[in-house]
């Protein structure tokens, strides 16, 4: 090797790490979030997370909340729109109660359940069936705080995890999604057709401290994301007094979105 | 050798240009979906799999079913085999290429491929899926060389092809198990969710593959001085009977579990398939030809004097075909997703690129399969050019 290119190697080489050093300094300086924060999910020694969600769906019916909630969502990740039903993408969106959680159906459920509309997500499972069939490991389980992971560079687009996840929760990029958006949101990458995706529980913001943008979106505390390693946490709080449910618990899969109904 | 696949008569090379013709197409439509997306074809968010999926899922079987003269020709030296074992083979080779190309065409990242090898999952059945059906391509590929330039040399083959041989045995009935492990193993498909997927994809495999032997054999008599002969023939009838015979009783078998149980999410799947739910019955049209042709089979198959009569054969070796074909090839899959894990009824239908797109890969398997045969003829001096 000849001595300029060493050079411009060293060089280059002493970039690249000033430039990790440097995000990493602005990571641990960064201030914690005002109210409504949740504490930040960078990795630390010995903190251990099990993110979680509590929706309910009294509150959300009262508040008519769905619309918000989903906008929301869909605003800050640039899910695109469709009008055909068959390219949709959707992070987040309303099932009927029946749909949501087809082994509580009956009848003669009262009427404010039959009409309720559920708003449904990723389950962030604990025993996720998508994660296990991906043949890149594309898609996994942070260990750090249970959260359900996406790699949207390494993703080849064989789909086998939408074919196992039990809850419809998985959307595919049928189409280039940038022509299903009408505004960009800048904070966040827009994807390219041809990968799967999903809700991310909103890692990117817990990563600053803030709230998911769906529980940001609720006023009233119709969803409510926190840790269940925290004993004192309100989501703990909150499984504690009410009785909640999640959807197809027989399947083993401990989802981590629990539904007061 | 290779070269003797380079020369022929018109009709060869007439033959050889309507493949290329449909191959073309297809490449169009290809380079349409590639710059596209895969919206072009009928898939959704419910439906993610579907005509690609299922005919991979189909040419596995037909790929398998190689064994089915492979074992009886070197394990139990049944020597009527000798001559179509090198077809058995080539067929595998050819149907292996299409699988691949089934998958790829149906990948959204297709560019990408390579992550499988460079991130190997062992947790996920689509890593053990290729791994399998790469090892069975290498099998095969190599057997047939190995076998062909010995005959070529008039010299018997080499003494370390045999274990090499051995291994393609098991190894054959693993590339079909892994396919139905794709399936079998996911909680939120309970169409799929069963312990006789894989059992069933093996016997429909061995009646489906060596019934397009035969048809392959009685096509290869006509258009050569070759002749695969009686025995050989006589035998491969009575594996197409056996294994269409233990898969329809597989299939009762399923049905019994789902139907007597009765459990919803079990029943709903193949109310869809054979009289259609809320109104959606885009296959149950199909799936009763389905039926009627393997009935139609399994009398022609099972009586000895229609078995024999080479005319009734081949209707019999083509109801067994498109019957499985139906069975696999469009319903197993597609019932899958319909009604979806949320109960939706969805519809979904193949749109033309995607059936040009498969059709394109049915031609290449064609191709390779002329090729290869006429290699094997020219060898064996069968053909007079």
């Amino acid at each position: 090797m000849d001595r300029t290119r060493r050079r411009f190697l060293q060089l280059a080489g002493a970039g690249v790490v000033g430039a990790a050093g440097g995000t990493a300094l602005r990571a641990v300086a960064r201030e914690p979030e005002a109210p409504g924060s949740v504490e930040s999910v960078q990795p630390q020694a010995g903190i251990s997370r099990r993110w979680a969600m509590v929706v309910n769906l009294k509150a959300v019916e009262r508040h008519h909340s769905w619309d918000r909630i989903i906008e929301a969502c869909h605003r800050a990740h640039n899910v695109p729109h469709f009008s055909s039903a068959k390219d949709e993408v959707k992070w987040i969106w309303t099932e009927e109660f029946e749909a949501a959680f087809p082994s509580q159906e009956q009848p003669y459920v009262t009427l404010e359940h039959h009409d309720r509309r559920v708003p449904v997500l990723c389950n962030h499972c604990d025993n996720p069936p998508c994660t296990r069939v991906c043949p890149t490991e594309a898609t996994w389980k942070r260990e750090s705080d249970g959260i359900v992971m996406m790699d949207w560079h390494r993703c080849i687009g064989c789909r086998y995890c939408v074919v196992a996840c039990p809850y419809g929760s998985r959307s595919f990029n049928w189409r280039d999604p940038r022509t299903g958006l009408e505004e960009i949101t800048k904070e966040f990458p827009t994807r390219m057709r041809g990968v799967v995706e999903k809700c991310t529980f909103c890692e990117e913001r817990i990563a600053r401290g803030l709230e998911p943008a769906c529980a940001e979106a609720c006023e009233h505390g119709e969803i409510v994301f926190g840790d269940l390693e925290d004993a004192n946490s309100e989501v703990r709080r909150l499984l504690r007094e009410h009785f909640t449910i999640r959807r197809k618990p027989t399947l083993g899969t401990q989802p981590q979105v629990y539904y007061i109904v | 050798m290779l070269e003797k696949a380079l020369t022929g008569p018109k009709t060869y090379w007439t033959w050889i240009g309507v493949l290329l013709a449909v191959i073309g197409v297809g490449v169009g439509c290809w380079m349409w979906q590639f710059r596209e997306g895969l919206t072009i074809t009928g898939l959704s968010r419910d439906v993610v799999w579907g005509f690609y999926i299922a005919q991979f899922t189909f040419l596995v079987g037909v790929a398998a079913s190689a064994v089915m003269v492979v074992l009886p020709y070197y394990l139990h030296d049944f020597k009527a085999f000798g001559k179509i074992t090198i077809l058995g083979e080539f067929l595998a080779i050819a149907a292996v290429i299409m699988c691949m190309m089934f998958i790829f065409v149906d990948m959204g990242m297709p560019i990408r491929i390579f992550n499988v090898f460079l991130h190997p999952t062992p947790h996920s059945m689509m890593f053990w899926d290729t791994v399998a059906l790469g090892g069975y391509l290498v099998l095969n590929v190599l057997i047939s060389r190995v076998t062909m330039v010995a005959e070529f040399k008039g010299a018997p083959p080499p003494r370390w092809i045999k274990p090499v041989i051995l291994l393609s045995i098991p190894w054959a009935v693993s590339i079909h198990t892994v396919t139905a492990f794709l399936y079998a193993g996911l909680a939120a498909r309970p169409f799929w969710l069963t312990a006789i997927l894989a059992p069933r994809f093996l016997a429909s495999a061995f009646a489906a593959g060596p019934a397009l032997l035969i048809l392959l054999a009685f096509i290869v008599r006509r258009v050569s001085s070759f002749d695969p002969g009686r025995k050989a023939i006589d035998a491969l009838a009575v594996i197409v009977t056996y294994a269409m015979v233990i898969n329809v009783f597989f299939v009762l078998m399923e049905l019994f579990t789902a139907l007597y149980s009765d459990i919803p999410e079990h029943v709903h799947h193949f109310q869809f398939l054979f009289t259609g739910l809320e109104g959606e019955n885009t296959l149950a049209p199909w799936m009763w030809v389905s039926v009627l042709l393997a009935a139609v089979s399994l009398v022609l198959l099972i009586n000895p004097s229609t078995r024999h009569r080479e005319s009734t054969l081949i209707i019999g070796c083509v109801a067994v075909f498109i019957s499985l074909w139906i069975d696999k090839g469009l319903g197993m899959v597609i019932a899958g997703f319909v009604p979806t894990p949320l109960g939706k009824v969805v519809h979904y239908a193949p749109t033309a690129p995607e059936l040009l797109i498969s059709l394109a890969i049915y031609a290449v398997g064609a191709l390779l399969v002329t090729a290869l045969y006429k290699i094997a003829l020219e060898v064996r001096g069968h053909l007079t050019t």
